[in-house]
């Protein structure tokens, strides 16, 4: 029988997708069977507790975690965020519920034994619980004790050779697409770049050393799986300088629906037959395409390299040869002052090692930065309050037409204060009522 | 450490935090203004070497870090109003 009635959660349950409620359950059912037998180090009761919790939350339409505090393991000043419960008499097992950062592989490219071995450490030591992945791109381990962490961070360095991730003021785990080892849009192999920019910025990853935080993520072509123009500090967008290759027989095979468009994903029901010159050539951006006599010409001096005509018709159309990337700086999710799209710094830049002009850019990014950025600031945040042209002026970069164009806008909605009952200031005496300190 | 004489530095650091009346947390940026002819990058390496020798600690929410001298102040997480 459960350990706490969850009758809210519970509801969570009955829809047709895939619930974190049930799988909550489940961890809860394998800890109290404990059929491997484990000396486990954090309350076997951790997950029914954590159930506990969130039904109360539910109830209360309020919180009971406390973030924060001094926990982390020796040296870092990342990877590890502290968590508490506010009511540890009733839910024990979550008093301490701390979260770990681990620094996934690049492209997320795992090995059965490496996902067994991180598990057997958790299962051990921690909730059994994870989120893979979060926002940044960290495996995410959800749940364990103070004297938990640095047994956890020294079989992770030392049994499973990878790191914890980033957290706080610090870079965060920088993360990629899987690129070429999998996609031929990919205009450089953004897995080596990711891999080599978290060994070389060690320092910034572990260790506080900015106004806030700071994330570089790499996109192998500006499809931009991984979201590096609207959740990176830096962007590094692979990109290409000559002209997309046109097979023009595949263009017509097409065109003719012989090769079904976007390799089939958009058919069926009313879609209709594939009409080139309704689904591509209108939908160009920059009007730089014309379909005329069964040939498919591109200007590319005005494309810009939005990927839709390679998208749907990928046998025909594939990127340039003349490959490298672009970078684009000051992208953010909402936090303090709104959601921004990343602005264009560099148009383009050879992937080439040592990768001299890449550590140009970000130190003289990190230099103007960590000057002139108010404490939790984000790059984003400094260029909007002290203009692209001084950004551009740090950098010694000149102007261009592409830096001046403004294309982005904030796609998040949130509540107004008059629409929340109370508004933004709370009673603290009566907040004490329901939780501890 | 490009810091000529660290010690000195070090020095500075925990005259100052000990100087600080109320909050006992700080941010590193509140640190390149004891130090101000050094360069920025050296006085995060210093500082970032002072936690290692146990004389500060890191405070984190998660998404921004305090440093201050090790022990003192808040330790687990509060309200803003508190």
């Amino acid at each position: 029988m459960a350990k706490h009635k969850t009758p809210l959660i519970d509801q969570l349950e009955s829809g047709p997708w895939p619930s974190f409620i049930s799988d909550i359950k489940l961890e809860a059912e394998s800890r109290a069977k404990n059929e491997k037998g484990l000396d486990y180090q954090i309350p076997r009761d951790v997950c029914e507790d954590l159930l506990g919790v969130l039904e109360l939350s539910y109830k209360d339409g309020r919180t009971h975690w406390k973030h924060g505090g001094i926990v982390g393991v020796f040296g870092y000043g990342g990877g590890v965020i502290g968590r508490y419960c506010d009511q540890p008499q009733m839910f024990p097992g979550v008093a301490h519920f701390h979260t770990m950062r681990v620094n996934q592989p690049s492209g997320k490219y795992y090995t059965t034994k490496f996902l067994n071995d991180l598990l057997n450490i958790w299962e051990l030591r921690g909730s059994g619980m994870t989120n893979m992945h979060g926002s940044t791109g960290d495996i995410v381990l959800i749940g364990t004790t103070t004297p938990q962490l640095e047994e956890i961070f020294w079989e992770l360095t030392h049994n499973m050779d990878t790191d914890l991730g980033g957290s706080g003021g610090n870079l965060r785990t920088p993360s990629c697409c899987l690129g070429q080892s999998r996609c031929e849009y990919a205009c450089y192999d953004t897995q080596e770049l990711c891999h080599y920019m978290t060994l070389h910025y060690q320092d910034e990853l572990h260790r506080p050393a900015f106004p806030y935080k700071f994330k570089f993520k790499f996109d192998g072509c500006p499809n931009c799986c991984v979201a590096s123009i609207a959740r990176s500090d830096l962007a590094f967008i692979g990109t290409w300088r000559d002209d997309i290759r046109i097979d023009q027989g595949a263009v017509k095979a097409y065109a003719g629906g012989e090769i079904p468009s976007n390799a089939g994903a958009h058919a069926g029901r009313d879609w209709g037959p594939f009409d080139i010159q309704k689904e591509v050539i209108n939908l160009c951006p920059t009007g730089c395409m014309r379909y005329e006599g069964g040939k498919l010409e591109i200007n590319t001096k005005d494309c810009t390299r939005c990927m839709h005509c390679i998208n749907v018709m990928p046998r025909a159309l594939r990127v340039g040869l003349d490959k490298g990337l672009s970078i684009l700086c000051g992208a953010k999710a909402p936090i303090l002052d709104g959601a921004q799209i990343a602005t264009l710094l560099v148009p383009f830049v050879k992937v080439e090692e040592p990768y001299d002009e890449l550590h140009d850019i970000i130190g003289k990014v990190w230099d103007y930065w960590m000057e002139e950025g108010k404490n939790r600031e984000r790059v984003g945040e400094l260029i909007k309050r002290n203009g692209m042209q001084e950004m551009l002026k740090r950098c010694d970069l000149e102007p261009i037409p592409q830096h001046v164009q403004e294309p982005r806008a904030n796609p998040y909605i949130f509540w107004r204060e008059d629409e929340v009952p109370g508004g933004w200031k709370r009673d603290i005496v009566e907040f004490r009522k329901h939780h501890q300190r | 450490m490009a810091i000529a004489d660290e010690q000195a530095a070090k020095d500075t650091i925990v005259e100052a935090l000990k100087k600080k009346k109320g909050k006992t947390k700080f941010y590193l940026k509140d640190y390149y203004k004891m130090l101000p002819d050094e360069k920025l990058m050296d006085v995060k390496r210093l500082v970032n070497q002072m936690v290692k020798e146990e004389i500060l600690e890191y405070w984190s929410s998660g998404s921004t870090t305090l440093i201050g001298l090790k022990g003192l102040g808040k330790q687990h997480a509060t309200e803003e109003d508190e």
